[in-house]
């Protein structure tokens, strides 16, 4: 079993998943486009088996190019870029990559996600020390961690089971509700989020003389983090879990009348990519140093979607791609033209790769190299064979 | 013919190269007596237009240097943020660390300036001078030795307001405010010498920002009172003025800094010719009597043909601001070596009479000036501008108090201060 071939099974159902038609499966023509689907999987499956060697070779290559890069990027990058553009894009990706879970393979898209970072950045302020004394507790940092990323985990699985009973639309709005929802609570509320001023002085701590403030040390502890993510979810979508959620995905009645229970598995679904979430929000408030309403806001929350839709839902590699781009461009598109124009740019650029590659820079990736690539033969053979 | 042809191109061409050539070395020698200064202000999200125009007064300060300041040409680097202080650290790291300022301007927002402060004290060689942000505890609370700021904040526009309105009478008074840290800074500054002058605030209604329905808050408004005080900005003093109208007050207004501006003043509404009178208080006055004023505003409009019909808040305090920074440099001469010590020296010392009166800082490098007060006044034309009554020079941080006053007191916030009874 490996990624590849989840993806490409992936890949091939991908469509029937997306559309709208979904939400009203009712039994027969949606059972046979999956039957259909599967057999799809199944070739693209013996395929890959017997281009396994050739295909893992360059493959190993190119993964192991990317984790000397990322272990070698702060050596060769100044701390601005290893601080403000690693660490914070690997920060961001890894929010990101809980809606590319819950999105790519739960088919449930949640603009919610940053809501639940925010929620555990806050309650980590306010279980531990900020610049509020009156409001945090002053827990050790170790014990307001758990505290905040338990219960940010518990309230992605409540929004899932509040959001769980609807379908593509409606669960963009219930989220964005819950989310907007939150944003103005935060504001307003005095007594535990301290309104609009929220918390500063909210600082990574420092652990067996390793100081997470300074910018080395905290782009490997997000890096640490990060990856971690990844590969858990990579491990999880191959796990039985995993493998039922892409079924609910596909298709929830006959997953229902094999005897899954699908709100749970979904409600699952929310709470496995909270967590990732609210890690990620911790590292995003540790990253600031401080957390205010601002962070939880409409345009964050959208920021995650953009960032996720950039890079490709397809795989969780796309989050961090989507995340590269996106923290590139917010830093560098003011240099690019006038001042007051920038955020053309941004627009441009995210309008151009959505249109020219709906599957963000990760189709557009896989477009180019079925074009040119060396990998050329297996890419035209598996699409002759679909 | 042909061959002719062909020499005079080739000729021209290597003409041009070697200017091209030439151009390059000279600007290679420029390159070395330029001088990288970052500017920050909210060029996106809510304050984008106050932004725009405080990029304005920085350029206007620059201009009024011809471009020069301490024998090098100034270079510009502007970053911009939507007025959240992340955003505002982000770019100000991304000046100082990766396009390399060495003095470093900004932000605009008060909520930013903390966070700039806190920042500046991770980077010791570089100085940071504040762009029009008044939040108090940025320089009061904590301060950093390399955080500057020209400028008087929140509270101190307000100083000599409380007087004044005790002088028309308003000895009972209902508060009506943004719930956050700058209409907090602005109501201190307004009770600190009224509370301590026998005014009573009998009560607080505070909203939060962007509030549309103020029902029930006018409902809440005695019968007993002389004057309301409104601190509100922007379309939030307008939807309140609306509603008060239709619900039938008629109590006098005592307005803060951002609240009578021209969308209050065109106020169309039946209650328009109440607004007469109306007072308040602030840095600067579009309708300031002095040559020093008239010259800025005839130099704003002469340099931006796109800009508004006169200088903002913003731009007059990126202006002050920026220029202080530019005189420092001539000062030393542009010499920033040794920690910036010398500039910083500079820089305390740095005194000057700004289109609005004296600019110069304190100990703690914050701003003490002059506050103008207000009234709603008929011009000749029918239009309504805010005339200026009084002017209150000298106002320190403490407000006028002693430190001792003031510690005592604490910084503005929804209980503080408070005279009820």
């Amino acid at each position: 079993m490996s990624a590849a071939k989840w993806r490409r099974a992936m890949n091939s159902s991908n469509a029937a998943a997306l559309a709208p038609s979904r939400a009203s499966a009712h039994a027969l023509p949606s059972t046979l486009r999956s039957t259909v689907n599967d057999s799809a999987a199944d070739t693209a499956t013996r395929h890959w088996m017997s281009s396994a060697w050739n295909a893992l070779s360059l493959r190993h290559l190119a993964v192991i190019a990317v984790i000397a890069i990322a272990l070698l990027y702060p050596v060769l990058a100044t701390p601005f870029f290893t601080f403000q553009i690693g660490a914070q894009s690997l920060a961001l990706g890894l929010i990101a990559l809980s809606l590319t879970f819950l999105g790519g393979y739960g088919g449930m898209v949640s603009l919610a996600q940053m809501t639940v970072a925010g929620l555990a950045g806050y309650l980590f302020a306010i279980f531990g020390s900020s610049s509020m004394p009156a409001i945090s507790l002053g827990w050790p940092w170790w014990l307001a961690l758990v505290f905040a990323l338990t219960l940010a985990t518990a309230f992605a699985a409540a929004v899932g089971w509040l959001s769980v009973r609807t379908e593509g639309i409606y669960t963009i709005m219930i989220t964005l509700a819950i989310g907007v929802a939150f944003f103005y609570l935060a504001q307003q509320n005095y007594t535990l989020f301290n309104g609009f001023q929220g918390f500063s002085k909210v600082t990574a701590p420092s652990v067996a003389g390793i100081d997470f403030r300074e910018p080395l040390p905290f782009y490997y502890l997000v890096l640490v983090c990060a990856s971690g993510g990844y590969f858990f979810v990579k491990h999880l979508v191959r796990a039985p879990f995993g493998a039922a959620l892409q079924g609910i995905r596909d298709n929830p009645r006959r997953m229902q009348a094999l005897g899954y229970n699908v709100t749970a598995h979904r409600v699952g679904g929310y709470a496995v990519a909270g967590l990732l979430a609210a890690v990620g929000g911790v590292l995003m408030v540790w990253y600031n140093g401080r957390i205010s309403p601002g962070t939880v806001g409409t345009g964050a929350m959208i920021n995650i979607l953009i960032i996720a839709v950039l890079g490709g839902m397809k795989h969780p590699i796309g989050a961090f791609v989507g995340a590269i781009v996106f923290v590139l461009l917010q830093n560098f598109a003011i240099d690019l033209v006038d001042r007051e124009r920038f955020n053309l740019v941004i627009g441009g650029v995210f309008l151009a790769i959505v249109l020219f590659s709906p599957d963000g820079l990760l189709g557009l990736w896989a477009k180019l190299r079925s074009r040119f690539g060396p990998g050329t033969p297996t890419f035209k053979t598996k699409r002759r064979l679909q | 013919m042909k061959a002719m042809k062909k020499i005079l191109t080739r000729s021209m061409l290597g003409t041009a190269a070697v200017a091209a050539l030439m151009g390059g070395l000279v600007q290679g020698a420029w390159a070395q007596e330029t001088l990288k200064v970052g500017v920050l202000a909210s060029l996106e999200g809510p304050f984008a237009a106050p932004g725009q125009d405080s990029m304005r007064g920085a350029d206007l300060a620059l201009k009024h240097h011809n471009g020069m300041a301490g024998g090098k040409k100034i270079e510009f680097v502007k970053v911009s943020s939507d007025a959240t202080p992340d955003k505002a650290v982000n770019s100000t790291r991304k000046a100082v660390e990766q396009d390399k300022v060495q003095i470093m301007i900004g932000p605009l927002s008060g909520d930013e300036g903390i966070a700039v402060k806190n920042y500046a004290k991770t980077q010791p060689n570089i100085t940071f001078i504040n762009g029009s942000s008044g939040a108090q505890a940025a320089t009061l609370l904590d301060p950093a030795p390399n955080f500057f700021r020209f400028n008087t904040e929140g509270a101190q526009w307000m100083v000599g307001l409380g007087e004044h309105a005790l002088a028309k009478g308003y000895k009972r008074t209902f508060l009506i405010a943004e719930d956050y840290g700058f209409p907090y800074s602005q109501v201190q500054g307004f009770m600190a010498s009224y509370c301590a002058k026998g005014g009573k605030v009998i009560d607080k209604a505070w909203v939060p920002l962007g509030t549309k329905d103020y029902a029930s808050v006018i409902a809440k408004i005695p019968k007993d009172i002389d004057a309301l005080v409104v601190v509100l900005g922007g379309s939030d003093a307008v939807n309140f003025l609306t509603q008060y109208e239709q619900a039938g007050g008629n109590k006098p207004m005592v307005g803060g800094s951002i609240t009578v501006d021209q969308t209050v003043l065109n106020f169309k509404g039946k209650r328009r010719e109440s607004l007469l009178g109306t007072a308040s208080a602030g840095p600067m006055a579009d309708s300031i009597d002095t040559p020093e004023w008239k010259k800025f505003v005839a130099d704003y409009k002469a340099s931006f043909k796109d800009g508004f019909p006169s200088p903002s808040l913003f731009a007059y305090l990126y202006y002050i601001n920026t220029k202080a920074a530019l005189d420092a440099l001539d000062v030393v001469k542009g010499d920033l070596s040794g920690g910036q010590k010398a500039y910083r020296d500079a820089l305390q010392k740095t005194k000057f009479m700004g289109p609005a009166g004296e600019v110069r800082i304190d100990d703690n490098r914050n701003g003490v000036g002059t506050t103008y007060i207000t009234e709603v006044t008929k011009a000749a034309d029918g239009s309504f501008y805010n005339k200026v009554v009084k002017t209150v020079p000298n106002i320190s941080q403490t407000l006028g108090l002693s430190d001792a006053e003031f510690k005592k007191m604490g910084l503005g916030s929804r209980d503080v201060p408070d005279c009820r009874k």
